[in-house]
């Protein structure tokens, strides 16, 4: 994937963009409609995540952060603009790693692809009753409380199985950030 | 300068999950413009975000992909979005360029200088200024400055919470905070908090119960006021 963003960055190729397209728009309409949008409203905000990343694929740099993460925000920060309709205080990622070049060791790129799988095998790792906790959040796009309430569970027993969750996920990258 | 008190790891995680209410989501990004480790911690949690929708089916679209020509349109379009980013890169600054001033993303609310707020008294030694949230942004976001030595009742706060120092500081029974730190106490959670004695100290606090923290700031503000 983060090949076919840089053909899109360095050549502007559109077969490398259609490919991306193919891939992403899908799963991303299933996600705005799992987040409560229509299925017209899902699908304009799928189509407008990719031609973010087509416009945007210059900025993008391998160096800086997992070309699937750069989408899933991009996807995430419109939601919140569009769907909950409020404004949305996360950075896209190719705004802090441009200055912030201090925190990324330089061979930190190299070990991206390798911290993302750690993160997808821990993800997969988590007990259900974590996996639950961090689907509804990032899914389903609940907060704290009405995570509380779907379930019938006191607050501080979906937060404590969140803490958990990152505790988990933390622990699989640690040794990757100490490079 | 250290900051020695971060978010709660479920607050960053709803962050990046996209489902924290819009006045703590400012507090969060307003810490991880002077946090390294929570901004590493983050985008590992943006990665997670990603991994989950990987994991989605996929809904077929209605609508074809674009094609080459509205490609292009697109294109010469991208420039203007460069050069907005650059001006993005900006918001994130260590908390030694801090220095007292407005850390960059609250500057589009507050202005560039905490020396030029339009303070409105709210009791004695202690000042408020709320910001503004969207339309459908819920709860309440403020600054509030507080004298030297002042010392606050004693009080709980029932319901999401979250408080993050920018000058000064304030101490109490969770320990000494100071410039950059965050309370993000929980729900029983009860304190009494104490501004520095020399200088006292500048926050900003955010709270989802509009009402629930009313009552509270009227606890707060009663025995200076007398009311
Ligand atoms: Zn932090």
């Amino acid at each position: 994937m983060a090949n076919l963003i840089q053909r899109v960055a360095l050549r502007g190729d559109a077969e490398a963009f259609a490919e991306l397209f193919r891939t992403y728009a899908p799963r991303l309409k299933s996600y705005m409609m799992r987040q409560g949008a229509d299925p017209m409203t899902a699908e304009e905000l799928a189509q407008e995540t990719l031609m973010t990343v087509w416009r945007k694929a210059g900025l993008y740099s391998d160096e800086r952060g997992s070309a699937t993460t750069w989408i899933y925000t991009i996807a995430r920060n419109l939601r919140i603009d569009r769907v909950r309709r409020e404004v949305p205080w996360q950075a896209l990622p190719e705004g802090h790693h441009e200055t912030a070049s201090d925190d990324v060791a330089p061979d930190e790129a190299l070990s991206l692809v390798e911290r993302k799988s750690r993160v997808q095998a821990a993800l997969q790792e988590l007990p259900p009753d974590q996996y639950e906790v961090v689907s509804l959040a990032y899914i389903e796009g609940l907060s704290h409380n009405e995570i509380a309430e779907r379930l019938g569970l006191p607050l501080g027993t979906v937060k404590s199985r969140m803490r958990l969750a990152y505790q988990k996920l933390r622990s699989a990258v640690e040794d990757l950030n100490e490079q | 300068m250290k900051i020695t008190h971060h978010p709660d790891e479920a607050t960053l995680m709803s962050f990046a999950a996209g489902s924290l209410a819009e006045p703590l989501a400012a507090i969060v990004a307003t810490h991880m413009s002077l946090c390294p480790s929570c901004r590493r911690d983050v985008a590992m949690l943006d990665m997670l975000g990603s991994c989950l929708v990987d994991t989605l089916d996929a809904t077929p679209l209605e609508k074809p992909a674009p094609d080459a020509g509205t490609l292009r349109s697109q294109t010469e379009a991208a420039g203007a979005d460069t050069a907005k980013s650059s001006r993005d890169a900006a918001a994130f600054r260590d908390l030694d360029d801090l220095s007292g001033n407005v850390p960059e993303p609250l500057v589009r609310l507050v202005g560039p200088s905490l020396d030029n707020i339009a303070w409105k008294r709210l009791g004695y030694g202690i000042w408020h200024y709320p910001l503004p949230l969207s339309m459908s942004g819920k709860g309440d976001l403020r600054l509030f400055k507080v004298a030297p030595g002042q010392v606050m009742p004693e009080h709980g706060h029932g319901g999401a919470e979250m408080t993050l120092l920018l000058r000064g500081s304030y101490s109490d029974e969770f320990g000494r905070f100071g410039p950059g730190d965050v309370a993000d106490l929980d729900e029983d959670a009860e304190h009494q908090p104490i501004a520095d004695p020399e200088v006292g100290c500048i926050c900003l606090i955010a709270s989802v119960e509009r009402a629930k923290f009313k009552s509270l700031l009227a606890r707060i503000v009663q025995p200076f006021t007398g009311l």
